[in-house]
């Protein structure tokens, strides 16, 4: 049996990132990561749409945590992509031959171990393969609390997938992970760049002026389609609370990363604040997913524009959170 | 959110995994707690379900009634739309309407027929009936 220590996480990224690179020598825990790699952030794209619904996004890109990860931190990642299954499939045997964890990006949906209630066509999952038995792979999914076992066939369909975000096989592991960081300089800056982009982005459909704009979609969803418009709703809290959020759409991890950091500068009291301040908010949005839900249930007329204003207040709060990041000085 | 609120509502979407969320403990630490369901989140995707298997059905009878080919009724079976199919297999979404067309999907060619297997996951003959239950 492998080394290997599987740990349960909330988010597949930034549960692979940690996982790998405690396992080359480098403890930082999945809020670590997360705040490090600047990941939190808002986003709402009208404009392009996922199996008909618009893009909502309460953290980076995908990839955007390995690549930020890796500039931030200094690290030294190799990133493989292939354009034939075949050769994808012997490469992965390869590196585990050669005794590496290796991280894949796949689709969720011809993963076999996933609830098949949860198989839907999303094709920017992480996991860690780190051993093969006969024709499986051992997987340390992040999402899930054991290790799991999958047929080759099955990952390497997931790996191959074509389409939107297509991970073209994906494979990732490091090459290079410096053995001690001064950590504390990385998260100064990020702190301040997550605050700054979420209060001062110049765009109206990112940071708290994407959540302005999504609860002004809301409002508007009165003279839609009905069908479309509970879609709509159940999108919004799918992508804030099942795809591996952590609960909150992110905003308790972050809470976690705050807190985590914190104690790195002496238990610094506006850290501390502002880690109280976003679980606050946090629960806000759990709030608005329970009002939202009941809504969904309900045989009653949906009051559109008291859950638009629920959005509104959340930004509202969260931007005092984000005025009190940018009081941290270090 | 306390860690004793971390809700345990054995979410049937959850299959019988756990799910990991931060929480605040005793002590004001937050931490990861394990989750066995939330209602509210299974509610968001059942309803996005539900739609899937509505849009499956509705494909079911148009192709039970020789309106469409069985192409059509697997495309929403494998929780595809028109979107993903076309950019699972590389095909225009004019020419796999085309293929929706019972007469046309009849004389489809091999080949055409191997690449829309392969990106459903489908083997040749499911794909060219429709199953007998409805599923």
């Amino acid at each position: 049996m492998s080394k290997f220590e599987h740990r349960h996480s909330a988010h597949c990224e930034s549960g692979v990132m940690s996982a790998m690179l405690r396992c080359n020598g480098l403890d930082l825990s999945e809020p670590m990561v997360f705040g490090l790699s600047n990941a939190m952030t808002f986003a709402y794209l009208p404009f392009l749409k996922l199996g008909g619904m618009p893009l909502i996004a309460y953290r980076s890109m995908p990839k955007a945590i390995i690549k930020n990860l890796q500039k931030n931190l200094k690290l030294k990642m190799k990133l493989e992509t292939f354009s034939d299954a075949a050769k994808g499939q012997d490469r992965l045997d390869a590196l585990l031959q050669e005794g590496k964890i290796v991280g894949a990006q796949t689709s969720v949906y011809w993963l076999e171990y996933f609830p098949q209630e949860m198989r839907f066509h999303f094709n920017a999952h992480n996991l860690i393969v780190y051993a093969k038995e006969d024709d499986e792979y051992l997987i340390s999914d992040p999402v899930f609390e054991n290790p799991v076992r999958c047929s080759s066939k099955s990952l390497t369909k997931a790996r191959f997938v074509k389409g939107v975000m297509a991970p073209k096989g994906l494979l990732y592991y490091p090459q290079y992970v410096p053995e001690t960081i001064d950590l504390k300089p990385i998260i100064q800056k990020n702190i301040k760049k997550t605050a700054k982009t979420m209060l001062k982005t110049p765009v109206p459909i990112a940071g708290l002026r994407g959540i302005k704009y999504l609860a002004k979609s809301i409002s508007k969803l009165k003279s839609k389609d009905k069908r479309y418009a509970k879609l709509f709703l159940a999108h919004i809290v799918r992508m804030q609370e099942e795809i591996g959020t952590g609960g909150a759409g992110f905003r308790y991890i972050y809470a976690s990363f705050l807190q985590e950091a914190s104690e790195l500068f002496d238990n610094n009291s506006v850290l501390i604040e502002a880690s109280k301040m976003l679980l606050e908010v946090g629960d806000k949005w759990r709030d608005f997913a329970l009002v939202v839900a009941k809504a969904l249930k309900s045989k009653r007329e949906i009051e559109y524009s008291q859950i638009a204003d629920m959005l509104e207040n959340i930004a509202d709060e969260e931007a005092k959170v984000y005025k009190k990041m940018l009081e941290f000085k270090g | 959110m306390d860690i004793k609120s971390v809700p345990q509502d054995e979410s049937s979407t959850y299959a019988n995994n756990k799910k990991a969320i931060y929480a605040v403990d005793e002590d004001g630490k937050v931490k990861v707690a394990t989750s066995s369901g939330w209602e509210a989140e299974e509610t968001a995707t059942k309803e996005a379900l539900y739609d899937l298997q509505a849009r499956a059905k509705d494909a079911y009878e148009l192709v039970k009634n020789g309106q469409k080919s069985p192409l059509y009724f697997h495309m929403y079976d494998v929780r595809m739309d028109l979107q993903v199919l076309s950019e699972s297999t590389g095909f225009f979404k004019w020419t796999i309407k085309r293929d929706f067309k019972p007469e046309k999907f009849a004389k489809i060619s091999l080949k055409r027929l191997k690449i829309y297997a392969d990106a459903m996951g489908r083997d040749i003959n499911e794909l060219q009936q429709l199953p007998k239950e409805e599923s």
